[in-house]
C-alpha cells in the first residue's frame, strides 16, 4: 500500500516538527487558568460570534462564486479565461494589508466604485459587510485554485458521456461535476474558511475595528497582545479550536460514501444521486 | 490509520494558515509610516539634514554611536535616523518591542512611545539603569484636507460623524480616553484601531470624517489633513522614554546614542513636532 520511498519519512519528520514545535510551545505558554474568564468576557464572545457569523457568510459567498468560477477556468478553452487563472491567485500572494488597501481604493468612500455607492447613500466601510468582503477577497482563491486543479486532473470524460446521453449542461453540472468534485469542494471550502477565520490585515485596513461590528477574533487577539501577550495566546487557542472543528466536519463530509464519485465510475450511470 | 494521519496533517496546515497572517502583521506597523510619504514630511527632512550634519561635526569628539542596535517605537522611524545614521534600527509598536526584548532579542537601546511600555520592560528586567524621558507628544484632531463633514472641534460637531480613534489598549487610545474624560466629551467612534498609523490612514483616505492622532502624525501627513487643536491636550502629553538594555552587546555605543538623542537630537525632534522632555 505504501508506494513512496522510505527516505520521505525524514523530511516528513522535519516538516512536522517545523510546524508542530511552535504550536506546542504556544500551548505550553498559554495561561490555561485564565481561559474560562477570558471566554466569559463580552469582548471575547463578541469577537468569536462575529468571526463565526462573518466566516460562514464568507464561506457561502465563496461556494456560490467559487465553484462556477473554478469550473469555467478548468473547462473553458478561451485564451483570456486562462489569464483569469493567474489573476485568481493574485490575492493569495498579496500582503493582507495591501489587499485591504486595494479594497479601499475600489470600494472605499473615495474609491472607484465606492464613491458612486456613497452617492447612493451606501457606505461599506466600518460595517460587518466590509469584513465579509475582505474575507471573501482573500479566501475565494483558495477554493478556486484547489477545485480547479481537481477538476482539471479529473478530466471531462464523465461530463462528455453525460452530455452525449442527452443531459443538459446544468444537469451535467449538478449530477456529474459536483459529485465528482465533492471532496475537492469540501477541502477547498475548509481552506477558504480557515483563511477567512485567520483574516487580519485586509479587515483592519478596509473595515476597521469595533467590538461587535468589525472586530473579529484575530483583531481582538492582536489588540489583546498590546496589553497581555499571554492572554492573546489563550484566545488564539480558541481560534485554532474553531478551525480544527471545521476541518473535522469537512473531512467527515467529504468522505461520506454517498458523495463519492466511484459509483459513477463503476456503472457509468447518472442515477445514483 | 491513513485517514487519521491525513486529518491531523490538515489540522497542522490549517494552524499554519491561521497564524501566518497574524505573524506578518507585527512587522506591518514599522513599514506603514515609510510607505506613506508626504510632501510635507519630505520638506522637513530636507530642512533638517543640514542642521544635523553640523551638530554631528560639533560632536565629533563624542564617543561613537556606530554599531548600536536600537529598538524604537514606530513613530520615531523618520526622526531617529536623522539624529544618528550609523545605528541599526528596528522600528515596531512599543509593546511588540517589549515582547521581543523579553524573548532575548540582542538590543542595546530601547525607545518607548509611552511610559507604560517602558515600565513593562523595566518590570521584565530587560532595562539597565533608569529610563530617561526625551520627548513629548500630544493629541490633535485631524480631518481629511477638505473636512467634508464640517468638524469644528473636539465637541458636539463630532456627533454622528465617522470618528476613528486608537483602541484603549494602545498608548494613543489610553490618552484619547483620558482626554475625553477630562473634557467631558463622549466619543462614539466607528472604529478603534490598534495603531495610530491606522487611524491616520483612515482619515487621509477619506474613509473617516475625523480621527484623533498625535501632533507628530499630523505633521507627517502635512497637506493631506486639516489639524484642529484639542483644548487641554498639551496639559497631559504622552511621554517618550529611552533606556539601555540589560546586557547590551555594545554598551559604549548605547551610551553615546542616548547622549545624542537627549542632547543635540532635541532640535531635530522638535522639527518633527515632538515637544521637549519635561
Amino acid at each position: 500500500m505504501n508506494h513512496f520511498p522510505r527516505w520521505a519519512w525524514a523530511p516528513f519528520a522535519v516538516g512536522i516538527a517545523f510546524l508542530a514545535v511552535p504550536i506546542a510551545a504556544m500551548f505550553a505558554r498559554v495561561p490555561w487558568s485564565q481561559l474560562p474568564a477570558l471566554l466569559a468576557s463580552d469582548r471575547s464572545r463578541d469577537a468569536l460570534r462575529l468571526s463565526l457569523v462573518t466566516c460562514f457568510s464568507t464561506t457561502i459567498l465563496v461556494l456560490v462564486l467559487g465553484v462556477p468560477l473554478a469550473l469555467v477556468i478548468a473547462r473553458s478553452s478561451l485564451r483570456w479565461v486562462r489569464w483569469m487563472r493567474t489573476l485568481v491567485t493574485v490575492p493569495m500572494v498579496l500582503p493582507p494589508v495591501v489587499a485591504g488597501l486595494a479594497l479601499l481604493v475600489a470600494l472605499g468612500r473615495r474609491g472607484l466604485i465606492g464613491s458612486h455607492l456613497s452617492a447612493w447613500g451606501i457606505d461599506i466601510g466600518f460595517t460587518t459587510t466590509a469584513v465579509v468582503i475582505a474575507q471573501t477577497f482573500v479566501a475565494l482563491p483558495y477554493l478556486v485554485v484547489s477545485l480547479e486543479g481537481a477538476l482539471r486532473s479529473a478530466g471531462a470524460r464523465y461530463e462528455a458521456v453525460a452530455a452525449n446521453l442527452g443531459a443538459s449542461p446544468s444537469r451535467v453540472f449538478w449530477h456529474v461535476t459536483v459529485p465528482i468534485a465533492a471532496p475537492a469542494i469540501a477541502s477547498g471550502t475548509a481552506l477558504s474558511f480557515a483563511r477567512a477565520l485567520g483574516e487580519f490585515g485586509a479587515t483592519l485596513t478596509f473595515a476597521g475595528s469595533l467590538q461587535g461590528t468589525t472586530r473579529t477574533l484575530p483583531l481582538e487577539i492582536y489588540l489583546l497582545r498590546e496589553s497581555d501577550s499571554d492572554l492573546a495566546l489563550a484566545l488564539s487557542v480558541v481560534l485554532i479550536a474553531v478551525a480544527i472543528i471545521i476541518v473535522a466536519i469537512s473531512t467527515k463530509l467529504s468522505s461520506r460514501p454517498s458523495l463519492r464519485a466511484p459509483s459513477i465510475a463503476s456503472d457509468g450511470g447518472l442515477t445514483h444521486v | 490509520m491513513t485517514a487519521s494521519v491525513k486529518k491531523s496533517l490538515t489540522a497542522f496546515t490549517l494552524a499554519a494558515l491561521l497564524t501566518a497572517p497574524l505573524a506578518a502583521c507585527s512587522s506591518d506597523n514599522s513599514t506603514a509610516p515609510e510607505s506613506n510619504p508626504t510632501t510635507a514630511a519630505t520638506d522637513t527632512t530636507a530642512a533638517t539634514d543640514t542642521s544635523t550634519d553640523s551638530t554631528n561635526n560639533d560632536a565629533a569628539n563624542a564617543p561613537s554611536t556606530a554599531g548600536a542596535v536600537v529598538f524604537a517605537a514606530a513613530s520615531l522611524s523618520e526622526v531617529f535616523p536623522l539624529i544618528a545614521s550609523d545605528v541599526d534600527y528596528s522600528f515596531d509598536g512599543s509593546s511588540g518591542l517589549v515582547d521581543q526584548l523579553k524573548g532575548g532579542a540582542p538590543a542595546d537601546v530601547f525607545a518607548s512611545a509611552d511610559k507604560a511600555n517602558m515600565d513593562k520592560a523595566v518590570e521584565a528586567g530587560v532595562i539597565d539603569g533608569d529610563p530617561v524621558m526625551f520627548a513629548t507628544n500630544y493629541l490633535v484632531l485631524v480631518t481629511p484636507a477638505d473636512n467634508p463633514a464640517g468638524v469644528t472641534g473636539f465637541d458636539s460637531s463630532l456627533d454622528g460623524k465617522r470618528l476613528v480613534v486608537c483602541a484603549a489598549e494602545v498608548p494613543c487610545g489610553a490618552a484619547t480616553n483620558r482626554l475625553a474624560e477630562a473634557q467631558n466629551v463622549t466619543l462614539r467612534p466607528v472604529s478603534e484601531e490598534s495603531s495610530v498609523t491606522d487611524v491616520l490612514g483612515k482619515v487621509t483616505s477619506g474613509e473617516a470624517d475625523a480621527g484623533i492622532v498625535y501632533v507628530t502624525d499630523a505633521t507627517r501627513a502635512g497637506k493631506d489633513v486639516t489639524t484642529i487643536d484639542i483644548a487641554g491636550a498639551q496639559d497631559d502629553p504622552n511621554t517618550y522614554w529611552l533606556a539601555k538594555v540589560t546586557g547590551a552587546p555594545h554598551p559604549d555605543a548605547a551610551d553615546a546614542f542616548i547622549a545624542a538623542i537627549t542632547g543635540p537630537g532635541a532640535k531635530t525632534l522638535s522639527t518633527f513636532g515632538f515637544g521637549p522632555a519635561e
